[in-house]
């Protein structure tokens, strides 16, 4: 028997979820675009400026030290959250959209040439998709798309006919943000490897989700931002396999990223500080600590089974709505349901259920391609997180069938 | 001779003066999406829509003497409503009485929200591309 969590403690550590949005309380199903923080991370970036803030690496002053101490306890953190094989193999980034520039600028530019070939998939995150168009434009490289199917699962057979020695790198999400499928990374890195591909994937939506073991996956990149981990905006992390870090050009020039700097030429520094360039975001990275900290202390059977339990709960409601079509109905998904309602305009909902209080995302998604593959101008996205609650469903199923009467 | 932009906009802050809460104001809104004169397909073109991330907006415009007259439509009802009662201000005046209207009313009637600069819809577009018609009609 799964032990269950105690929702109104947890509920109790996250300071945003109680408040009257519109006279109403809030009901926050925006997930999958931030998560909310709890209490530790606020107090640990308040503390941070209160009593430790000092420039790091290079100051020899008590502040400096303690600063220092606590924004590389994270990189350990995040090591074993991951299970890196080192601490030098955690870049910090602003974020995941940064983590995956620098790799198209510096593994990118340095292994794609004319001719070849980069993977993407139809579900990806534009920020998973433009990059990879501006290196292969610069090379005269081409972009391959995995089809994706009706319900949102992407076509490994496809894949398979895509992939060939010309493929330097697929990029494809672990999670779909617009509609929540879990794509089989473990297929899709393994093929890639027997053409001699490395293999970035886009971890934005999975790290609050599932669990991410970077050797056991084989992961060559793997990409996120904090924010979506309970953590501050402004961070993000990308992990890389040692050889591929150490043989990848420098990304930014600056301070940090140096081991000696003449006018007759520069030696940079090892990893990880090769790739972050210039005072980093301190305070947030020493937050995300913390966030990592409460996330790790939920046992994660337990978080598991609530998101699945609100996921099922959701669904089965929201099927009985007249006109309401679910889209992405992968066997494998997170707890996000992307729907959309005949003859209503995603705008229209996401406008009158706010003045209900309730938070859900309209519209595209950063996902156009997928929206074009399925010919919708947008959807109506509610995305979970563990601190979400049955009785919420309850009243979002209801108020948007009030908003759908407004609407009618 | 019509009523001037501001006597317009009064008519509007008195019409959802009359609701006290916020669903009776938005089925109002609804309601004047609705009704919303159609638009000509003839000018739901490419060069007319006005981009917001979510939802389509045209507008048209065309010089009537030396009055303005806009005809628009978006495809989320809500928006459309905005654009109602923006016509309904704007449209059929002098490109010097648009160019100098302060749309205060969208505020008093309590819609400011959906101005702001969330990228959520076309309509500060819509207001900005209004003027310049007038400036290029004036």
């Amino acid at each position: 028997m799964t032990e269950t969590l105690n929702i109104d403690q947890i509920r109790a550590d996250f300071p945003v979820l109680h408040q009257q949005v519109n006279k109403a309380p809030l009901i926050y199903f925006d997930n999958a675009a931030t998560t909310q923080k709890p209490k530790a991370v606020i107090d640990a970036l308040s503390a941070y400026y209160e009593q430790d803030n000092a420039n790091i690496h290079r100051g020899i002053h008590t502040l400096a030290e303690r600063a220092t101490t606590a924004y590389e306890l994270t990189r350990k953190k995040l090591a074993a959250f991951l299970n890196a094989p080192s601490t030098d193999q955690i870049i910090f980034t602003s974020g995941t959209t940064a983590g995956i520039n620098l790799v198209a600028q510096t593994f990118g530019r340095a292994n794609v040439g004319k001719g070849d070939q980069i993977i993407v998939s139809n579900l990806e995150h534009h920020s998973n998709i433009v990059p990879w168009q501006m290196i292969a434009e610069e090379k005269g490289a081409e972009i391959k798309v995995i089809p994706v199917s009706d319900a949102g699962v992407l076509d490994i057979e496809a894949y398979k006919a895509l992939l060939n020695p010309k493929v330097k790198l697929v990029a494809v999400n672990h999670v779909s943000n617009a509609i929540g499928t879990i794509n089989p990374i473990v297929e899709i890195i393994s093929l890639a490897h027997e053409v001699g591909a490395k293999v970035l994937i886009d971890g934005a939506q999975s790290v609050a989700h599932l669990a991410v073991d970077v050797q056991a996956l084989d992961m060559d990149f793997f990409v996120f931002s904090a924010h979506k981990l309970f953590g501050p905006t402004g961070v993000g992390v990308l992990y890389g396999k040692r050889d591929l870090l150490e043989s990848m050009p420098p990304y930014q020039g600056g301070g940090e990223m140096i081991k000696e700097v003449s006018f007759s030429g520069t030696t940079y520094n090892e990893l990880p500080y090769k790739f972050e360039a210039g005072t980093p975001n301190i305070a947030d990275v020493i937050a995300f600590g913390a966030a990592l900290d409460y996330v790790q202390a939920i046992p994660s059977e337990a978080l598991a089974a609530q998101e699945e339990a609100l996921l099922a709960y959701a669904t089965q409601k929201l099927q009985l709505i007249p006109g309401l079509r679910i889209v992405g109905t992968a066997p494998e998904k997170i707890a996000v349901i992307s729907f959309v309602i005949d003859g209503v305009h995603p705008q229209d909902i996401g406008v009158l259920l706010d003045k209900f209080g309730i938070a859900i995302r309209t519209g595209h998604h950063c996902a156009q391609p997928l929206m074009q593959r399925y010919e919708l101008v947008g959807t109506c996205r509610a995305s979970f997180a563990f601190y979400n609650t049955f009785e919420e469903i309850d009243r979002f199923v209801l108020c948007l069938e009030k908003t759908l009467q407004m609407l009618g | 001779m019509g009523k001037s932009i501001n006597e317009i906009q009064e008519e509007l802050i008195e019409e959802f003066g009359l609701f006290e809460d916020w669903a009776d104001k938005y089925e109002y809104l609804i309601d004047l999406g609705k009704k919303l004169a159609p638009m000509s397909d003839a000018f739901k073109t490419e060069e007319n829509v006005i981009k917001g991330c979510q939802s389509r907006v045209w507008l048209h415009a065309e010089k009537q003497g030396d009055l303005v007259v806009f005809q628009a439509d978006s495809e989320a009802i809500i928006v459309k409503g905005m654009i109602s009662m923006l016509i309904r201000v704007l449209s059929n005046h002098t490109p010097a009485e648009i160019l100098a209207a302060d749309l205060y009313f969208i505020e008093q009637i309590g819609m400011s929200q959906h101005l702001a600069q969330t990228r959520s819809n076309g309509l500060v577009s819509m207001v900005k591309q209004m003027q310049h018609y007038a400036l290029a009609f004036s």
